[in-house]
């Protein structure tokens, strides 16, 4: 299956649901997303048999005045991603069955967002890179604006902004970079492949970076996201934290970091504090909140900082587990919010972790304790679950580049495991009140909903149990020579 | 039988595995089909484990010791990173006593959960915990043993938290999780350490393993920070994992409280699962422990080891003296002979410390039920002081009860406990690093006596203190025939481990036994049954002494309270530890947390805040200029365009003689004009 389905299925889609009456609305989403995860499964079934064969690739002229080609190749990483893009796009479908406001508009939002996302992950050429990342951005003010909850319009607007900004700063780089370059292309191989002056690199490799890097929850511009999660829609909510979040974290990888390695080399040690700050403050600020979707919002951030500090690492360990990370907390934060919007809030319309208890959710919702503390089981990397394979490998490549920053980042792990657990026994396992009225009955599960969880377990799970498929293809990519200057050479 | 030994040696875990997975989907309906289920697997495991151990037996030959079965986890580069199981006469040993243990406890939760609504998903947590600890003793890998000790971890929080809505056991479960995991950031680290410098996680891999010769010289020959060598460095982190989960001060602090689960999870978490997963830890890591130390010397690891375990088996002991839950007195009994097995382990005697963690097991899980059917008689009731005269009751607990506690107490020769509580003692004292371990674990010992004599005298002697009340009756079969089983172990288990046969010690060593009853009147080995005669002598003498009484006052204060207060009060806050705790540490952390919350709202989003304000006001400021300086033309043209067009309409009057008038000056001037241009 041609890999062109995990871009052009969602676009397709996109203007088709105009077409067909509102109800068909999500299953016309439903079937696009299937065809794109399937066709992103496929092609990592295919590359796993034989690594050797040639990359699938498309490329074409588009804008020739600048060199600018439309250039799509799918390494090892590519796929992981677009596989991750695929799964949490068909389980946030499932988790959008109960939309009834202007449905055709919704789905074709969030498909435009899916298409562009995977068109991000496959791009080789940095301008059409940059063009896709840019497609995301509006759609997702419309989704949290039109169908989001408290504070939209706010949580809309700031997180635009911040994506603007980001982006500006990103097309800086490039413009600055192609001009510098001397090569008349936009490709991303032949800009990595000259040597920029070190004084240029100094400051262009951190104006790049830090574009990437809000989209990707860097401390202190992480504030975009727990307000943007809170108020967007469970669908928006699972996509910001499992999918837009990675593309900051993999433009960075795949476009900042490759560039200027030298200005990577002087300012990663920055990164890595950056990262680290993230991690251990975020968690402290979940263990402090009330509001749950902040708390899962807060572990957002603090799990992203795990990507950040991977990056940071630039040795084998840490771009491998960096890149596990995102798709492994692309499933859990998909999961948890999820189980929180979908399952938790759109039944009882309350998130405060003072208040659940009188719902008494343990009992009245049995089916979503069970998902939702493995949910947590797996955000707090146990074993079994792909938080433990991706956090430890990073924490291998921190150990290899700088050991001592494992105190701080231990001191993370604790506060993940206690807010983790503090939100896990407010929510579901809290006795309500002596005198509290009994609670109302809650609808129970419908299949669309179990089919989506279930559909992000099973995939959380598959990494924990078995990495090692994930860890080929991931290896597979970072053997590309666009990595060789950050890890000092190729791969064995 | 070769190539079934494999399959044999998976399925140990993997049947309880199994069972947990098959019960997480059965909904709570079917919960009475749940038991058998996981019996039958724990039980089927149990014949699998006593298979695999039985081709340990006879062995001796280096070859046959470590057998291991590996696979590869993920490859990376060329090298991959395996997994795998290892069968030896440790981990053999270990795997039949904690399916035997486990199996019966598994019975004995039929007749104690009976009326719980949620009887199937305690078998699924009960053989999930059961499966973790399987994966644990037969891993051959560090990282394996990694992962099956978090699981452990979970299964325990599942557990200890099973009553959720009880905000004790809520409580309970997240300090255990809490607790164990800043050891389990410790194991974490150590094992970083071990496969940086030797490349590999797997114990024995044909000469290439951690725990093989080759990489235990590598590592003892590179030295790091202080001068300790990375085998020592690692190993002490390991210590400090395990210390967690096998409650060694200063990481006890979970243990009492985890008996807030249900009954038969203590016992699980007190003999056969959790605890022992520390101490196995350290048996297992042994050869890492002791290399690098010349012969008479002491390794640094192993001397911090008996150290810990010294003050640890002490400490507990004093505080068990002041409690008055039937079930706490046991828990801080188990930090206590947790302490006994490190001295053990850290003064060499590998053989005596696995030896009391095996017979611990028994009359520690044995306790434990018979402190569960004395609370099931009781209704619910676990304060020894409302107890007492319950031996007319209930004869049969008390038969197996006072099994348990004569083997913990170390009544002579008959008990398990005896025995291995000697060993433990004789190794300690032969230890070249000094007599200190030695003389803490015998005042343990001491005060483990006394301690257990009170509460002996308090449940089940002297006179019913609250009659009428409690209505003790005996326990049913499904409960009492688990703790004839382990009162039988606990007593058999001494065939295996006495001087004049030690053949638990020679098989896990790895040699053939041989049985020589001159080894029991050599003098050394008299000097210490004569030690262990005194002290259990001694220590039961005295609780008797203190202790008894006759009255039925259930609110007496304790006769050491009576004397001194403030120690009793010392005693019962058990040193002040959980206090500390909560004093610091905890709010501690909560300040750390509002502190980054009120940072979030107070800074950055008033930051945001002002960042927009400022954007607000430079656009105001342009705004403004944009109006006064650009759009004042404009506005200009506009509204002089407007002042004219609403004067020139105010001539529209729409009244004939004003237009006459117009048109007649308008001519007139028409005509002038006309004269004028003309003339």
């Amino acid at each position: 299956m041609n890999l062109l389905w995990t871009i052009l299925a969602p676009f397709a889609a996109a203007l088709l649901v105009f077409l067909a009456p509102p109800r068909f609305a999500k299953w016309l989403a439903l079937a696009a997303c299937a065809l794109a995860m399937a066709a992103a499964a496929n092609a990592c079934l295919v590359r796993l048999q034989d690594f050797d064969a040639a990359l699938w690739s498309f490329d074409r002229n588009w804008i020739e005045a600048f060199g600018i080609r439309f250039h799509l190749e799918a390494d090892g990483i590519s796929l992981v991603l677009i596989l991750l893009t695929g799964i949490v796009a068909v389980a946030g479908v499932l988790c959008s069955w109960n939309v009834e406001k202007r449905q055709r508009a919704f789905f074709a939002f969030y498909l435009v967002i899916i298409g562009a996302s995977s068109g991000v992950f496959l791009s080789r050429d940095a301008f059409l890179l940059f063009a896709f990342y840019e497609m995301v951005i509006v759609p997702k003010y419309f989704l949290i604006a039109i169908w989001g909850s408290e504070d939209r319009e706010y949580g809309a607007m700031k997180l635009t902004m911040y994506s603007i900004a980001g982006s500006a700063l990103v097309l800086l780089g490039l413009a600055v970079a192609f001009g510098a370059s001397g090569t008349g292309s936009f490709d991303l191989l032949d800009l990595a492949s000259v040597q920029y002056p070190p004084a240029l690199q100094t400051w262009l490799f951190p104006v790049m970076f830090l574009g990437f890097a809000v989209l990707a929850g860097m401390w202190p511009l992480h504030t975009w996201a727990p307000t943007g999660h809170v108020a967007a829609p469970t669908a928006a909510s699972m996509l910001l934290a499992g999918i837009v979040m990675k593309l900051g974290a993999y433009g960075a990888l795949r476009v900042a970091m490759p560039l200027f390695p030298e200005g990577f080399a002087l300012w990663r040690g920055v990164i890595a504090g950056l990262a680290l700050v993230g991690i251990v403050y975020a968690a402290f600020v979940a263990l402090g909140r009330r509001d749950l979707k902040f708390v899962i919002g807060y572990s957002s951030v603090s799990h992203m900082g795990f990507v950040l500090l991977g990056l940071a690492m630039a040795n084998l360990w840490g771009l491998r587990g960096a890149v596990l990370q995102m798709v492994s907390h692309g499933l859990i934060a998909g999961l948890l919010f999820a189980v929180v919007g979908r399952l938790l809030y759109d039944r009882t319309h309350n998130r405060d972790l003072d208040a659940l208890s009188g719902f008494d959710l343990g009992r009245t919702l049995p089916g979503a304790a069970v998902v939702f503390t493995l949910a947590c089981a797996a955000s707090m990397g146990l074993p079994g679950f792909s938080g433990f394979a991706a956090e430890l490998s990073v924490i291998l490549g921190v150990w290899q580049s700088d050991p001592w920053l494992l105190a701080p980042l231990a001191a993370g792990i604790l506060a993940t495991g206690a807010f983790t657990l503090r939100a896990l026994q407010r929510s579901f396992f809290l006795k309500p009140a002596s005198d509290a009225p009994p609670p109302d009955a809650l609808p129970p599960l419908t299949p669309a909903e179990i089919a989506g969880v279930l559909l992000l377990l099973a995939g959380t799970l598959a990494i924990g149990l078995y990495p090692g498929p994930w860890m080929a293809l991931i290896d597979d990519g970072l053997g590309s020579p666009l990595f060789d200057a950050l890890l000092g050479g190729p791969l064995p | 039988m070769a190539d079934a030994l494999p399959i044999l040696l998976w399925l140990v875990p993997l049947l309880p595995f199994a069972a947990a997975g098959i019960l997480a989907f059965l909904p709570d309906a079917a919960g009475r089909r749940a038991a058998p289920l996981a019996i039958g697997a724990i039980a089927a495991s149990c014949v699998c484990a006593f298979l695999v151990f039985g081709t340990t037996l006879g062995g001796g030959h280096e070859a046959v010791a470590h057998r291991a079965f590996n696979f590869p986890w993920f490859t990376f580069g060329e090298v991959p990173l395996q997994l795998g199981l290892l069968l030896d006469p440790l981990g053999a040993a270990m795997a039949a006593m904690v399916t035997f243990v486990s199996a019966w406890i598994f019975v004995y939760s039929i007749g104690y959960m009976e009326t719980d609504r949620r009887f199937g998903r305690f078998f699924g947590f009960l053989s999930l915990f059961a499966g973790a600890m399987l994966l644990l003793v037969l891993s051959n890998s560090l990282l394996l043993l990694f992962i099956a000790w978090e699981l452990v971890g979970l299964a325990s929080y599942l557990l200890i938290g099973f009553y959720f809505d009880k905000p004790a056991a809520a409580a309970a479960a997240q300090k255990a999780f809490i607790t164990t995991r800043i050891g389990d950031l410790a194991f974490l680290l150590g094992m970083l350490w071990l496969y940086s410098d030797a490349g590999t996680l797997l114990f024995y891999d044909n000469g290439a393993g951690l725990l093989e010769s080759d990489a235990l010289a590598s590592l003892a020959g590179i030295t790091t920070g202080g001068g300790l060598a990375v085998s020592a460095a690692a190993s002490l982190l390991l210590l400090v994992g395990a210390m967690g989960k096998s409650g060694q001060v200063p990481l006890h602090v979970w243990l009492p409280d985890a008996m807030e689960g249900p009954t038969p999870v203590s016992a699980l978490i007190h003999a056969a699962t959790m605890v022992a997963a520390g101490v196995f830890l350290v048996a297992r890591m042994h050869p890492l422990f002791s290399v690098g130390a010349a012969p008479d010397e002491v390794a640094p690891a192993l001397a911090a080891t008996a150290w810990v375990g010294a003050a640890t088996a002490l400490f507990a002991a004093i505080v068990a003296v002041g409690q008055n839950d039937i079930k706490r007195i046991l828990a801080y009994s188990t930090i206590s002979q947790l302490g006994f097995m490190m001295v053990a382990l850290g003064t060499g005697g590998m053989g005596a410390g696995m030896f009391h963690l095996i017979a611990h097991a028994f009359f520690k899980a044995l306790l434990f039920l018979s402190a569960g059917s004395v609370i099931h008689g009781c209704r619910g009731e676990q304060d020894i002081r409302r107890m007492g005269g319950l031996v007319k009751e209930m004869p049969w607990t008390f038969l197996t009860y006072a099994t348990g506690m004569m083997a913990l107490a170390g009544f002579p020769f008959v008990f398990s406990g005896f025995w291995s509580k000697e060993a433990v003692l004789h190794s300690a004292e032969q230890w070249p690093g000094g007599h200190g371990p030695f003389l803490l674990a015998v005042a343990a010992a001491l005060l483990t006596a006394f301690y257990m004599t009170r509460q002996a005298l308090l449940v089940f002697f002297g006179r019913a203190r609250k009659p009428g009340v409690l209505h003790p009756h005996e326990s049913p079969a499904s409960m009492l025939t688990p703790m004839f089983v382990l009162a039988a172990g606990t007593i058999l288990l001494v065939v295996v481990g006495t001087p004049a046969w030690p053949w638990l010690e020679s098989y896990l060593a790895g040699h053939p036994a041989s049985l020589d009853f001159g080894a029991l009147i050599r003098p050394e080995s008299l000097k210490l049954i004569a030690l262990s005669l005194a002290l259990v002598t001694t220590g039961v003498g005295l609780g008797w002494k203190v202790f008894q009484r006759e009255d039925s006052d259930s609110t007496l204060p304790d006769p050491i309270e009576h004397r001194t207060p403030g120690l009793w009060k010392a005693l019962g806050a058990a040193l002040y530890f959980d206090a500390f705790n909560n004093a610091v540490v905890i709010r501690l952390c909560a300040l750390c947390g509002a502190l980054a919350a009120a940072l979030e709202r107070f800074f950055f989003l008033p930051l945001l805040a002002l960042g927009e304000s400022l954007g607000a006001a430079f656009a105001r400021i342009t705004g403004e200029a944009d109006h006064r300086a650009l759009n004042r033309g404009f506005n200009g043209v506009c509204d002089a365009l407007r002042s004219g067009a609403s004067a020139t309409s105010r001539r529209q009057s729409g009244r004939p003689q004003t237009y006459l008038r117009a048109i007649g000056i308008g001519m007139a001037a028409l005509v002038f004009l006309y004269l004028w241009i003309s003339w």
